[in-house]
Formats: structure tokens, sequence, C-alpha cells
């Protein structure tokens, strides 16, 4: 029998859930790197042993952090314990916290800036890494997403990462702005279909896809419609907080915009409103159901200047026909005096024949339904501030 | 070449999996504060990028230096370590400040 390993990062270290594949009884681990802020953690598709982890501090700036016995054990990559630490003549070996932009002739592009919350202009300064994406086929290639944004590539499980620099350097990127989360490249998407292609999402600048493995990079943003922007439907600088596909069906992208949330048919080219009868368009994440590649999730909270959900009633929203019409599960959830926020990269879906959907909060909740929605139970509710949610499915 | 005592903030002895408050750091001459920064890193390569940029070497924004009472925060990082640091009669103390949280 199967189970699920749920991984949650929150604002205070790290916690690893497991359960049978019936998911009502769940382990919860000792914390891992307690006091720092845990932006994400995501297990390799290939090798469920195999996880990646971000972990950051105001103080020490960011480190990565890897397990290859499925999150009981960690260690940062190029220091392993037992390995030599320095090299045959003297120097530390590969560290694997070193962000450094490629402003290299051969491959870099120069460091530019982009716009400040003023509007003037500001230079890119490498801040933390807020989503890791292990690679399809290969448990040592894993993508990293970091603010200020950047895309970033290690093919030696995170020893040393090298700047996919197109991104960066792309011509629109002096247009780009923070979100009030700062500038944040927050979700990467790979096609399974075609290994050249990959998505990504930024905050305030918009989606971009590449169909070269990441060397170029293109805005794909039509449709989209943003009031604060003084040209509502430019190109870039719209406030995307989440973007999902579902593996069968790569080119139908969902987007859970700052305001509305969105569909896309054509691998992002063009965009179309599916808002529909949602009590509220504004949110963070969106996920999509494991087999029905129609059947999607958001959890609306109330406005910009309100991050809490409508009426103080935790509620999760499951479109079954790709949006416009959306029902609300309520099933286990608080629906009273609730006033906690669901973050962009804390919601996750498991592959059991009865697909398991999962949130965390910022109240330290994590929830699990078992029935694709339908009924909710708390696997943990007394956690830091949750900041990330994946779970690994284990057969 | 000397041999000085180091004390390190909380989160920084977990990255170096040390449990003692205090390391002892070998570094070469001259003895200055950048000489005590390398033989940290040197020592625990776990810790290059977390006290200093990576690139830019400058020291992080919520980090301090002290040694002897005094503040060497601010001081250039080729100043000389004070004596008693020098002969390991007091520790260079990397501070991390009380920032809230």
């Amino acid at each position: 029998m199967g189970g699920v390993r749920v991984l949650v990062g929150t604002k205070k270290g790290a916690f690893v859930c497991t359960s049978d594949e019936k998911r009502e009884k769940w382990d919860i681990s000792e914390p891992h790197f307690m006091g720092w802020e845990i932006y994400h953690m995501k297990g390799s598709p290939v090798d469920a042993n195999r996880i990646y982890c971000s972990q950051s501090s105001g103080w020490f700036g960011q480190i990565i952090q890897r397990s290859d016995d499925g999150g009981k054990s960690w260690f940062q990559p190029g220091t392993a314990p037992g390995e030599p630490t320095h090299s045959p003549e003297g120097f530390p070996l590969a560290e694997s916290n070193k962000f450094v932009y490629d402003t290299s002739d051969e491959s870099g592009k120069p460091i530019t800036t982009h716009q400040w919350y003023d509007g003037t202009q500001h230079p890119w300064e490498f801040k933390r890494v807020w989503h890791l994406e292990p690679s399809l086929d290969d448990p040592n290639t894993v993508y990293a997403g970091v603010e200020d944004a950047a895309l970033f590539k290690s093919t030696d499980g995170g020893k040393n990462w090298q700047e996919m620099s197109g991104l960066r350097g792309h011509v629109s990127g002096p247009q780009w702005m923070p979100g009030a989360g700062g500038m944040c490249l927050h979700t990467i998407l790979l096609d399974p279909l075609n290994h050249q292609r990959m998505f990504v999402a930024i905050s305030a600048a918009g989606s971009f896809r590449s169909d070269d493995g990441g060397q170029t990079w293109k805005p794909i943003n039509k449709g989209l419609h943003s009031n604060f922007m003084p040209e509502p439907e430019a190109e870039v600088g719209h406030c995307v907080h989440r973007i999902a596909l579902h593996p069968s069906r790569p080119d139908t992208l969902f987007m859970q915009k700052h305001w509305d949330v969105m569909r896309s048919d054509d691998a992002g080219e063009n965009w179309r409103e599916v808002s529909g009868n949602l009590p509220s368009d504004f949110g963070f994440p969106i996920d999509v159901h494991a087999h029905e590649p129609e059947t999607i999730y958001v959890v609306p909270i109330k406005s910009d200047s309100e991050h809490v959900p409508p009426d103080g009633r935790l509620r999760v929203y499951r479109s079954r026909s790709g949006g416009e019409n959306w029902d609300e599960l309520t099933n286990g959830l608080p629906q009273e005096n609730c006033y906690v926020n669901v973050l962009r990269d804390a919601m996750a879906v498991d592959s059991h024949d009865s697909c398991g959907i999962y949130f965390g909060t910022t109240g330290g909740q994590v929830y699990c339904s078992p029935d694709s929605g339908d009924h909710w139970i708390p696997i943990a509710e007394h956690l830091p501030g949750v900041l990330s949610v994946e779970v690994q499915t284990l057969k | 070449m000397a041999i000085i005592k180091v004390v390190l903030p909380y989160h920084l002895r977990n990255l170096a999996r040390v449990k003692s408050g205090e390391v002892e750091i070998e570094i070469t001459d001259p003895a200055t504060i950048a000489a005590a920064l390398d033989g940290i890193e040197k020592k625990y390569p776990m810790l290059r990028g977390t006290i200093r940029d990576h690139v830019s070497g400058k020291r992080r924004d919520f980090l301090r230096y002290f040694a002897c009472g005094q503040d060497l925060s601010h001081e250039p990082v080729d100043t000389l370590l004070p004596d008693k640091v020098i002969g390991g009669e007091e520790p260079f103390i990397v501070l991390g400040s009380i920032a809230g949280g």
C-alpha cells in the first residue's frame, strides 16, 4: 500500500508529514531548520527520496539543503558530511548557496535595472530562492526561481547554480516591478510532453514561456487586464500569483492573478477570464486535479487590501468545468472567525486514485482532503505560518 | 599563522554542525578581520555566503563583528585583530543583531 509525504515549509522551519493512502492519520516530523524561513521544498519526480529545500533568513541569506533519504536527514550539497570539504589545492568546494547573476560575456547578460515601487529604476539584487522545481527525468537537475526575478539551474544535485540569463536579460526587464512580497519568480512549470518548453511566472512582470530549453523567453500575457498599471493590458507588468497545468494537457494553463482567475488553451498565447461565480477572484494558489484536467481549485480571499477569506469562512472553490462555474468546499474547514491566508505555493495535489488536495495557511494549519475536496481534515493545526506545501505520492 | 577563538551565532553553529559556543580557527598572517573570515569559511565552507556576500565580500546587514569590547563591524577588513584575539585569550565574535522576530 502506498502513502503520501507532505512537505511543509513555514516561517520558522520545515516539517515532513506522512500518512498511508487513506490519509486519515498523520505523523509529523520534528522541525527541520528551526528558526529559518522555508520558502519551498520539493521532491524529485523520479526519485522520491531526493528532496530539495530552500532555507533562508534575513540575517544569513540563502541556503540550499538536500535530502537523499526522504526528508529524514539533510545536508548542504557540496558540503555533505563525510565528504572532503576542500579541493586538493585547499579551496573550499562548491557552495550550494551561491546564486550569482551571470554577467559573463559568454553566457550572461548585464545587470540591468527594473522598476522600483516608486517608479524609479533599481538594479537587480539577489535576495532568496522562492521555488525549486526538480527536473522531470533527472534527480540531479533542478531549477530555482529567485528574487530579484531570475531563473537558475543546477545539474549536479544543487551544488552549483548557473543563471539562465535569457530571462532576466529580456528586453522588457526594465518594466518589471516588485509585488508586495518582492520581485519574485515563484512559478516554474516544466512541460512533460515537450522538454524544450517551460513556463515561469513573476510578480509583477507576468508569465513567460521558453520553447528552447530556457535560452530565450517570450512574455505570454495577452488577455490579462490589470487596473493598477498605467496601461492595463501591457505586455508585461502583471502581478501573476500562480499558474498551473495538468501534465496530460500542458497547453492548457490556469492562472490566479492578483485579481482574476484566467485560463489559456494555447500555451499562454491568449488568456480569458474564468472567475465566474467566485465570491472574490483575488487569491494566491491555483491547482489542477491529478486525474481530471478540467477540475481546478482556488482559495479566494477578500481583496488585495484584506488577505482573509470572505465572511471569515475558509473555503476552497472547485470548478469541474475548467472555470466559470465554481462550487464552494467547506466540509471540515472553519466557517466562522477565520482570518488566515493561503499563499501561492501552499497548495498541492497527490496522484492517488482518490486524488488528495492539500493546503496550508498563514495561521499554521495544514489541511488534506483525500477525496478531491469533498471533505477536509487537519494534518496539523499549530505550525508556524505556512509558506509552502508540496506532496509526494508514494506507491 | 595563529589559532583564534571565534564565537558564531546560534544558526551558524547549527549550519556548521558544531555544538560548542566557541570554535578554534586557524588564520594566516597578517591576522586581520578578513583573515578571520577567510579562516572561518575555510574550516566551515557551508558558511560561505552567510556572513558576507559571496561576490562583493560585503558584511551582511544584520551581522556585526566584535572583539575585546570593540565594534569592528565598520573597520576596514584589513584591520589587524586585537592582540588578545591573536593570542587566543579573547574571541572574535560574529553577532546577529536583535531585529525583532
